[in-house]
């Protein structure tokens, strides 16, 4: 844990009043930045990462030492281009990667809040990382920009913030949890709750650890990550290590030594606390229920140009999700793009190397800096 | 560029807001938006022509003109384009509805049946006529509902559209492709 202590904080002293009702003060919220602000301060981009991400979206996470999960995007010479543009990404609250979340000390009992840690919202996360604008002398943002839970966050930044960014991209993302997607996460979270070394969420202070739980959730996940197509391909029925069935329960297959793999080097890097925290502030969202359950009036007040993306495999946020947000915005008159990217490899598309995708947002986000700046001259 | 976008783009107005349904690869929005107005955005229902409008830097919504017009408020445009796409369409009277709605002004192309070469040949050849705008045979073409000028102006009469409709007879017969601006 001392690695996570060294990573760059911003330590927000001014209140924050949550959905839920309590107010926060004094916390850190962890970042990261890639490249250079300019002098005229017009080139920030701030990234949101999605339910298990953190503020390394490029280069090497120094706490992992695997690569940022953006990396495909973000970095020098790539379709974020950090020789050109300016990105921040921050832990999200609630997270486990040097932002306030339930593994900090609470000062109440000088213990680890565990579960005592409030429950957030999207837009607590979303009011959160506002600080870095001020914290960074920004007043206006070139764009804000992420993928499922990022994306949802997007959605929430515009809406909260309506003059401060220039461009928005939500990508395979809701404006709603169906309730598909609360299922999906309510069995992640029953699956921690039940290894009993969740201990009600005070595994710190009984130096345990519910390993098990959160592998299984992970590996569940995982599963909505990916399509069924792609599963097919690059697993099928071949079979792990061995020529034959063995007639027992080890790992057989090729697909469940994967997702054992994945379950298993997945709680090395995450806290099972924060993923039952940070799966409910997702199935809490619902942005148009503050405006009667009109979507359009979310967005009434910006002028932020939107493109939204969506994958033609994802099943967890499908097109159909996605295109809500074009038609609620279109049918305000706002300026919104929409591309639909023809991949195989499921929601799990906006972070890898899916070119149409990639180019997409370097071509969006181009040619949109260069109107920014031909409207100043 | 084709001919017919430099007409297209000279009946829309300096500073106007435009839609442009099936805007295709973007040529005629990129034109319309250096030279007329930059308050444009297009509706493509190809992916391939979705990603040539991204990085031509136009604004693009993929979707399919007979489901997604119904997204866009009334009079939401001043101009809505629609370039030889109408008689591709299953329900061509629909989205001539949608199209007056959701704009105060149609401008929409045709391809002409009317046009004498059309005629020549069907009259001569006995078979479904084969020209420049018109490359397909029937068994492949994507055109399922064709008319002539003649028809299109007949129709927005019958159903008290707004056309320009001088010199019908001459057009009908020498005009290779019809060019309308409608409005309600």
């Amino acid at each position: 844990m001392n690695d996570i202590e060294r990573v760059k904080k911003l330590i927000i002293d001014k209140p924050l009043k949550l959905d839920c009702g309590q107010t926060i003060s004094n916390f850190p919220l962890a970042y990261e930045t890639y490249g250079k602000l300019n002098d005229k301060k017009d080139n920030a981009i701030l990234a949101f990462h999605a339910l298990t991400g953190d503020q390394f979206a490029s280069g090497t996470n120094p706490i992992t030492k695997k690569e940022g999960w953006w990396n495909y995007l973000i970095g020098p010479g790539k379709a974020i281009d950090t020789q050109k543009y300016f990105v921040i990404c921050a832990n999200v609250l609630g997270g486990c990667m040097g932002s306030y979340g339930p593994s900090n000390i609470n000062p109440k009992t000088s213990k680890n809040f565990g579960t005592e840690f409030p429950v957030i919202t999207i837009n607590d996360m979303v009011n959160a990382q506002y600080h870095l604008l001020e914290f960074f002398k920004i007043k206006k943002l070139f764009s804000v920009l992420g993928g499922s839970m990022g994306g949802m966050q997007v959605l929430q930044f515009v809406s909260n913030f309506p003059d401060k960014s220039e461009t928005a991209i939500p990508i395979a993302c809701t404006h709603s949890h169906s309730a598909q997607n609360i299922a999906l996460n309510e069995l992640g979270r029953q699956s921690i709750m039940a290894d009993h070394n969740w201990v009600n969420g005070f595994y710190e202070e009984n130096n345990k650890s519910p390993d098990k739980g959160l592998a299984v959730a992970r590996m569940a996940a995982h599963i909505t990550y990916l399509s069924k197509k792609g599963l097919q391909e690059k697993f099928g029925r071949k079979l792990q290590e061995r020529d034959d069935l063995k007639f027992g329960f080890d790992a057989d297959f090729q697909i469940e030594s994967y997702l054992r793999h994945q379950g298993s080097v997945f709680v090395d890097r995450f806290d099972a606390n924060s993923y039952l925290y940070i799966t409910r502030a997702m199935d809490y969202f619902d942005l148009s229920k503050k405006f009667d359950g009109n979507l359009s009036k979310a967005f009434e007040k910006t002028n932020t140009k939107f493109f939204i993306i969506s994958f033609t495999s994802d099943w967890l946020y499908p097109t159909s999700e996605n295109r809500e947000i074009v038609i609620a915005l279109n049918s305000i008159g706002k300026d919104v793009g929409f591309a639909e990217i023809t991949s195989d490899k499921g929601h799990d598309s906006f972070l890898l190397d899916v070119p149409d995708f990639l180019n997409t947002i370097k071509n969006f986000l181009n040619t949109s800096y260069n109107k920014q700046n031909e409207k100043r001259i | 560029m084709k001919k017919e976008f430099n007409t297209i783009a000279s009946l829309v107005e300096k500073k106007s807001k435009v839609l442009d349904v099936g805007c295709g690869d973007g040529e005629l929005m990129k034109y319309i938006y250096e030279n007329i107005t930059n308050d444009i955005r297009g509706l493509e229902i190809s992916k391939s022509n979705v990603q040539k409008c991204v990085a031509k830097g136009l604004t693009v919504i993929e979707g399919d003109a007979e489901k997604d017009l119904k997204q866009f408020p009334k009079s939401s445009f001043d101009y809505v384009i629609l370039s030889q796409t109408l008689q591709a369409f299953l329900d061509p009277e629909k989205v001539i509805s949608e199209l007056l709605r959701v704009g105060k002004k149609a401008i929409v192309t045709i391809p002409n049946f009317g046009y004498w070469k059309v005629r020549i040949h069907l009259l001569f050849r006995g078979t479904m006529p084969i020209t420049k705008n018109l490359p397909n045979e029937w068994y492949n073409t994507p055109n399922l509902h064709m008319c002539t000028i003649k028809d299109f102006v007949n129709y927005c009469n019958k159903k008290n559209i707004k056309i320009n409709s001088k010199n019908l007879s001459y057009k009908n017969l020498f005009s290779q492709l019809g060019i309308f601006v409608i409005e309600k």
